[in-house]
């Protein structure tokens, strides 16, 4: 998955404001727990998603996610022993106790997996939605090296991907049919030799660029455009809503010991304002075009 | 003042006992085009790191004498402070190029320099003028192909307006329109901003026109220095060199023209380019190696079209075209890589491929691991098995790889994809002999390759290519003798009468005239 700019309200935003939404986003849900928010934050993700004209790329970031969130789901099934609704009597093993799966375990696991998707269609949005090198110039003026390493750390994550397709062609072309295991491993092993011979490669030519003079770049001025000012108020607004559910306790969930998320009036509204908040940003489609 | 001055440079790797660089003492003056010549391990690479102050600031190691560029002795001066002096570009344009969008790229060294916005703006854009690559300002680096991607790193390279460029065989990971496009370039710019060039390529016949200067190494000494016309004097490096030299001449051209003229053919026109042949028929009866019969291999644009192509047992074949033409597609359709979306594919057994990066071939830590003693005693590789397959030259490299392809038995077809990019002519030599070799064993040998030199050398049969299908299939004389770009550089110097040197040498040598016709 790469940035490429393309005519919607979240590429038009400068890239501090487009980080720091997706960061909110992300935030957000880690801070509720009540499953109705989570899969709301999700479809609100796939709805801003597909508003920027990269549903498909989130999309397939999400579909690879699902896998992930079912270990989530399933390691907390198999860990937890809280829980009153005994859904499996696992029995007794030495060392390990008693392995009984509880309903709330599972249902905890499965909200564990969805707060799981959306933080990871929070990097996806970021990633395909937000310059990277306007970010990493932002970055670099408080933080020169991080930034710089961040930034090419996105960028050879696809040249690796590249090498490891090659190097799997190259065994195939050798007459190894099947890629067994060994030979996975082996591959596996090569891709990140690879990689540490790509990143000596990298550190040459960084240092043959300047790098080393390790001079801040100049800041430049650029007057706030309506798209930035809607998403910082939109991350605003996520913010408060996320504090005052959790001051006022607007979306109560309670896992243990018997799982409890009342679909009161306050978890709706809630649900509401996030999903409003979310996408308004989007409505404005003047000055998109890249 | 010299802009770039070594006094006895002496240099080892870290690790190392040999020293890489001996007692190196040279100079390079503003303006100056120099080219460093030498085979694989002879301390190009190691040079051009010096000057850059990469050695000894990044690699390490032992370093003696002194080393001058842009006036900062980089005993002093690492290469953070040497970039504003020294531009330079390396051989892979994949890790040359650090931002996500080619604008970013060429104000990033101008950044590191502390410029403000509008001076970086500035240098930004008059590098793209000036590399011709301001169509690509605003385009992801991951989109572009790898001739634009050298060109944006050596665009960021010159953003600053350097006093000297260092090139480290920037072309060798290039096709060859785009290595002639780079080094076009980089001549336009020496000539037109006056900036001093050290290049190191193997590619000489292309560069040497251009140089005021060849440089060679020998096992990290200077063992040449002087004209590029004394140079090919003294070693027949390039194909009209040899060519003049097998000839029993004293001229040493560096360019088609000047050979042309020497030997009396300027303003003799060349003989006619023969018409594209047709596609051999090839008889549906004779046994085939591999045959192709109405492939087409279609993805978001067509890239085979009906491609008919029959490969006899022992049939050396060089695969040409342009870029883009299917070249490489046509050898994965071949080895099953690549499912044709119509037609068939048949081979009498394996078929082996040898893809464009043979390092992608090696998955352990020794040679030995890779291949059996036994096979590296036959190949001739014996004396590589302690070594990492990672630290042989590119050669070796290739020469491992394909043994490793080859695997036990001789499968009925050995296909390469461009195995002489970045082969200094030795090992270009030695590979030529190891495919006849293997043709005369009964394997059908094909090879995509841009060198039409290489391809003269080894193939009886050359199938040009274009648009996804065979335009021309007929032997190599036929197909490369009457060409202007897909031609040797004898066949251009005589007009098509001869491929080789050894061929022109003979011809030029022979009572007869010479098969050109007179201008009108």
């Amino acid at each position: 998955m790469n940035h490429r700019r393309r005519a919607s309200p979240l590429h038009a935003a400068r890239a501090g404001v487009g980080a720091l939404w997706c960061v909110v986003y992300g935030v957000v849900a880690l801070s509720l727990e009540h499953p109705l928010v989570l899969g709301a934050l999700l479809a609100g993700v796939l709805a801003a998603a597909a508003s920027a004209r990269i549903g498909g790329q989130v999309a397939r970031v999400l579909a690879w996610g699902v896998p992930f969130a079912a270990v989530i789901a399933l390691v907390n099934a198999l860990v937890v022993r809280e829980g009153l609704t005994v859904v499996v009597r696992g029995g007794s093993f030495p060392g390990l106790g008693r392995l009984d799966v509880t309903l709330e375990a599972i249902v905890y696991g499965g909200v564990l997996g969805l707060r799981a998707l959306v933080i990871i269609g929070c990097a996806a949005l970021l990633t395909a939605a937000v310059d990277p090198d306007e970010l990493l110039r932002a970055v670099r003026r408080l933080s020169f090296r991080s930034g710089v390493t961040a930034a090419l750390a996105t960028r050879l994550v696809p040249v690796l991907a590249r090498d490891a397709r090659r190097l799997a062609d190259a065994q195939r072309s050798r007459g190894t049919a099947d890629l067994g295991p060994g030979t996975r491993v082996a591959v596996l092993r090569a891709v990140t030799a690879g990689a540490l011979d790509r990143a000596t490669d990298v550190a040459a030519t960084l240092e043959v660029r300047g790098f080393g003079a390790g001079r801040r770049p100049a800041r430049r001025r650029r007057p706030w455009g309506r798209h930035d000012l809607a998403f910082a108020a939109s991350a605003a607004g996520l913010v408060a809503l996320a504090v005052a559910a959790w001051l006022q306790g607007w979306a109560p969930f309670e896992a243990y010991p018997r799982t409890s998320a009342p679909l009161g009036a306050g978890v709706l509204v809630l649900t509401g304002a996030l999903a409003a908040c979310v996408l308004l940003p989007f409505a404005d489609r003047r000055g998109i075009e890249p | 003042m010299s802009v770039l001055a070594l006094e006895g440079v002496t240099y080892a790797y870290p690790g190392t006992a040999a020293p890489a660089l001996r007692d190196v003492s040279l100079a390079v003056e503003p303006g100056e085009f120099v080219v460093v010549a030498g085979g694989s391990g002879s301390g190009k690479s190691t040079l051009l790191r010096a000057a850059a102050g990469l050695v000894p600031h990044f690699h390490g190691g032992t370093f003696a004498g002194r080393l001058r560029c842009g006036g900062l002795d980089t005993r002093e001066h690492g290469p953070g402070a040497l970039a504003a002096v020294a531009g330079t570009l390396f051989q892979d344009p994949e890790t040359q190029v650090v931002m996500g969008t080619v604008r970013a790229e060429l104000a990033f060294p101008l950044e590191n320099r502390g410029l403000g916005a509008a001076a970086v703006a500035r240098g930004v854009e008059e590098a793209a003028l000036a590399l011709g690559i301001a169509g690509l300002l605003e385009r992801s680096t991951h989109e572009l192909s790898g001739g634009e991607l050298q060109r944006v790193a050596l665009g960021a390279a010159l953003a600053g307006r350097p006093r000297i460029v260092l090139l480290d065989e920037p072309t060798s990971q290039l096709d060859p329109v785009a290595g002639d496009e780079l080094l076009g370039v980089l001549r336009r710019i020496n000539e037109e901003w006056g900036t001093a060039v050290l290049l190191a390529e193997h590619r000489l016949e292309r560069c040497l026109p251009a140089a005021d200067r060849v440089v060679a190494l020998t096992e990290g000494t200077v063992s040449f220095d002087g004209t590029p016309e004394a140079f090919l004097r003294a070693r027949a490096e390039t194909p009209i060199a040899r060519l003049f030299s097998l000839a029993g001449r004293d001229e040493r051209p560096v360019s088609v023209k000047q050979a042309r003229r020497a030997l009396g053919l300027e303003g003799v026109a060349e003989a006619e380019p023969a018409p594209a042949a047709p596609p051999a028929r090839r008889s549906p009866r004779a046994p085939a190696a591999l045959s192709l019969e109405r492939v087409w291999l279609e993805r978001a644009a067509t890239i085979l079209r009906a491609v008919d192509l029959r490969v006899g047992p022992g049939e050396t074949v060089a695969l040409m075209g342009r870029n883009g033409a299917g070249k490489s597609t046509l050898l994965r359709v071949a080895a099953g890589l690549e499912r044709p979306t119509r037609g068939r594919v048949r081979a009498a057994g394996r078929v082996a491929l040898l893809l464009q990066h043979p390092g992608d071939y090696f998955l352990h830590d020794r040679v030995e691991a890779e291949l059996p003693r036994g096979r590296l005693a036959e190949a001739g590789l014996s004396h590589l098995a302690g070594r990492h397959p990672r630290d042989l030259s590119g050669g070796e490299r290739q020469r491992l790889a394909l043994e490793i392809v080859l695997g036990g038995e001789p499968p009925a077809v050995a296909c390469l994809d461009e195995p002489t990019r970045g082969m200094d002519r030795g090992h270009k030599d030695r590979l030529a002999a190891r495919l006849r070799a293997l043709a005369a064993a009964g394997t059908a040998v094909v090879v995509a390759t841009h060198d039409a030199e290489f391809a003269a050398s080894f193939a009886r049969r050359t199938v040009l290519l274009g648009d996804g299908r065979p335009v021309a299939d007929a032997t190599t004389a036929e197909v490369l003798g009457g060409g202007w770009y897909f031609a040797t550089q004898t066949a251009r110097v005589l007009g098509g009468g001869a491929l080789t040197p050894e061929e022109g040498a003979a011809l030029i040598a022979a009572p007869a005239p010479l098969p050109l016709e007179a201008a009108p």
